[in-house]
This record gives structure tokens, C-alpha cells and sequence, in this order.
């Protein structure tokens, strides 16, 4: 039953693949690491929010290459479930990052600074 | 087949089987099932980034990312797990094609490199706690223990399986079964991979800037 599964459909299942699938990866995913760190490292561009936009975007796409090159993620395998639970799952990472976030921000922001009463009963 | 020829063919066996011909296992669930399993610790971890996110900043007056952090160290641990993928990746290929013996040797540099970074990481751990920067110093440095350990604590998981399997493999050969097992450790180990791009990037890349 198995001879029978052409290899073009053995690939889409994930954690399979061709070996010039990962070295493109691995060449792709070390040049970005490369540079994120050479600009932090160099201080490049000092402590801008720019630098800052930089290093986010690099990690973003290091993640995209990791998931197609090394996971192997694409819309066919597993019928399209696999891609379904994980944008699931980023969504639910990006209601709890930018939710804890913005809510503990405005919390610091709002809260009652502590008397000098208070300060000195601190430990 | 219909359901009366299959029946027919079960009970013309010589011995009686109280199961379905078709295979017990289907491949693919077992995959699919491991990777929610990875997208529900994806939450974790996510949880712990949104903790660190909150008081990263919280030095309590102790020592800041900026003054702790040495880049190259984390630097060297990037590179060695992003060549561990690699090379499980070639494990991969190799055991797919019933090469045990390269598969082995795969197998067993992914685990020196998995334990080459996890040497770094403990010692990076023990130079903080020597300086006074343990967990119990600031909020920033619970959430950065708790983060980063908690990732440190998967690698280790991962290369007590690697190890698991790899005896496995050594004993009873590139079986269907093994196949399966290495496949799922693959995407775990990826995973941690992927995990830990988000670590250097927001914990000590982000956290180095002065």
C-alpha cells in the first residue's frame, strides 16, 4: 500500500523533506540570525525603535523560515489542519501578548503612586 | 471490499482476530495530534513571553539586561541549535532512506550540539546566580529564569528522547514504529528551534539594547 504513495505527496507531510530544502533553510535562517545580531552587536543603529522594528521583522521571518524549510509546514499537510491549529494558535499568542501587555501598561500607569509612609514600610 | 467479504476473509483465517484488516495506526493522526500538542506548549511559552513582556523592565534596582547580557555566548547557543536542526534534519533524510548507521551519526551529533547548548546555558545560569543576579534578585530576572529555563528544561527533554530513540533505533533498526517516534521528535525539536528564536530576539537581543 505504501509503494503505491507517490513521493511528491510523501513530502507534504511535515517534518519530511529534500536535503537542498534544508540547506536553503539553514543558509536562509543563518544569514538572519547573522544580521540581528550584528545589528544589536554593532549598534548599528543605536537604541532606535527602529532597531528595535528591525530585530522584531528579522525574527519573524527566521520563523517563517524555519517553518517552511525545517517543519515543512504548507497548506496541503495534514489537509490543511496543521496550518489551521497554528494560525489558531497565533492568534490566541497574539491575544495573550498584546492583551497582557497593553492591560499591565495602563495598570503601572494608572496606579496610585505610593505615599512616602508607604515607601518607608517597604522591605 | 465490502463489509461481508472482510468478514469472510477474517474468519477464514487460522486463528481468530478480533481487530480491523486496515492498519491500527494511521501515520497521520499520530502527527497531527503531536503537533497540537506543540501548538498548546507554543501557548505556554507564550504565556511566559507575555509575563517577561510585563516585567521585563522590573529591576528593582538590581542589574539591568544590558549590564548582565554577553551577546557572543548567546550568539554561540544560537548557532548550535540552529545547527542541531540541520542536523536532525539529515537524520531525517538519512532514516528515511534506511541508512541507520548515517542516521545514528546524525542523530548523535544533534544530541552533542543539543548538550553543548544546554553546558552553555547552565553556565550562563550559574555566572548570573554568582554575580547575585539569581531568580529571586528583580521581577525581570524571574521572568527571564523562568523563560529561558523553562525552554532550557524542553532541550533537556528533548535529548533525554533523542537518547531514548536512539538506543531504539540501535536495537531494533528503522521500524515503522521508530519512524514515527523520530518524526514526532523532529518537529519537537524544530519547534524548540523556533521557540528559541523568539527568546534571543525579544529576551536578550531586545533586552542588550542600551
Amino acid at each position: 500500500m505504501n509503494a503505491a504513495v507517490p513521493i511528491a505527496e510523501e513530502a507534504d507531510l511535515p517534518g519530511r523533506g529534500a536535503r537542498a530544502d534544508y540547506v536553503r533553510g539553514f543558509t536562509m535562517a543563518a544569514v538572519l540570525t547573522a544580521a540581528a545580531f550584528t545589528l544589536v552587536m554593532s549598534n548599528a543603529l543605536g537604541n532606535t525603535p527602529l532597531t528595535v522594528a528591525a530585530v522584531m521583522g528579522l525574527a519573524v521571518a527566521q520563523v517563517v523560515v524555519h517553518m517552511v524549510f525545517f517543519l515543512h509546514m504548507n497548506s496541503r499537510s495534514e489537509g490543511g489542519w496543521n496550518l489551521l491549529a497554528l494560525l489558531f494558535t497565533l492568534l490566541l499568542v497574539l491575544i495573550v501578548l498584546s492583551g497582557s501587555i497593553w492591560v499591565m501598561y495602563h495598570l503601572n500607569a494608572n496606579m496610585v503612586p505610593p505615599s512616602p509612609d508607604d515607601m518607608r514600610q517597604m522591605p | 471490499m465490502s463489509a461481508a467479504s472482510q468478514l469472510r476473509l477474517v474468519a477464514s483465517r487460522p486463528r481468530t482476530q478480533f481487530h480491523l484488516t486496515e492498519p491500527y495506526h494511521p501515520e497521520n493522526s499520530v502527527l497531527l495530534g503531536f503537533w497540537i500538542y506543540l501548538m498548546s506548549d507554543c501557548l505556554i511559552f507564550s504565556v511566559l513571553f507575555a509575563t517577561f513582556g510585563v516585567l521585563g523592565r522590573n529591576y528593582a534596582g538590581g542589574p539591568s539586561g544590558a549590564a548582565l547580557f554577553e551577546l557572543p555566548v548567546v550568539a554561540v547557543n544560537t548557532g548550535l541549535l540552529l545547527v542541531s536542526s540541520f542536523t536532525y534534519g539529515m537524520a531525517m533524510i538519512s532514516a528515511q532512506g534506511g541508512a541507520r548507521r548515517s542516521a545514528l551519526a546524525w542523530l548523535g551529533v544533534t544530541g552533542l550540539l543539543g548538550c553543548g547548548f544546554l553546558g552553555l546555558e547552565l553556565s550562563e545560569f550559574a555566572h548570573l546566580i554568582g554575580e547575585g543576579a539569581g531568580p529571586q534578585r528583580s521581577a525581570f530576572l524571574s521572568s527571564f529564569f523562568t523563560l529561558v529555563g523553562t525552554h532550557g528544561l524542553h532541550v533537556a527533554f528533548g535529548v533525554i528522547w533523542l537518547t531514548t530513540l536512539m538506543v531504539q533505533v540501535a536495537r531494533r533498526g528503522l521500524t515503522e514504529t521508530n519512524l514515527r517516534r523520530l518524526m514526532c521528535l523532529s518537529l519537537f525539536w524544530h519547534f524548540l528551534d523556533v521557540i528559541w528564536i523568539a527568546v534571543f530576539s525579544f529576551v536578550y537581543l531586545l533586552g542588550a539594547l542600551k
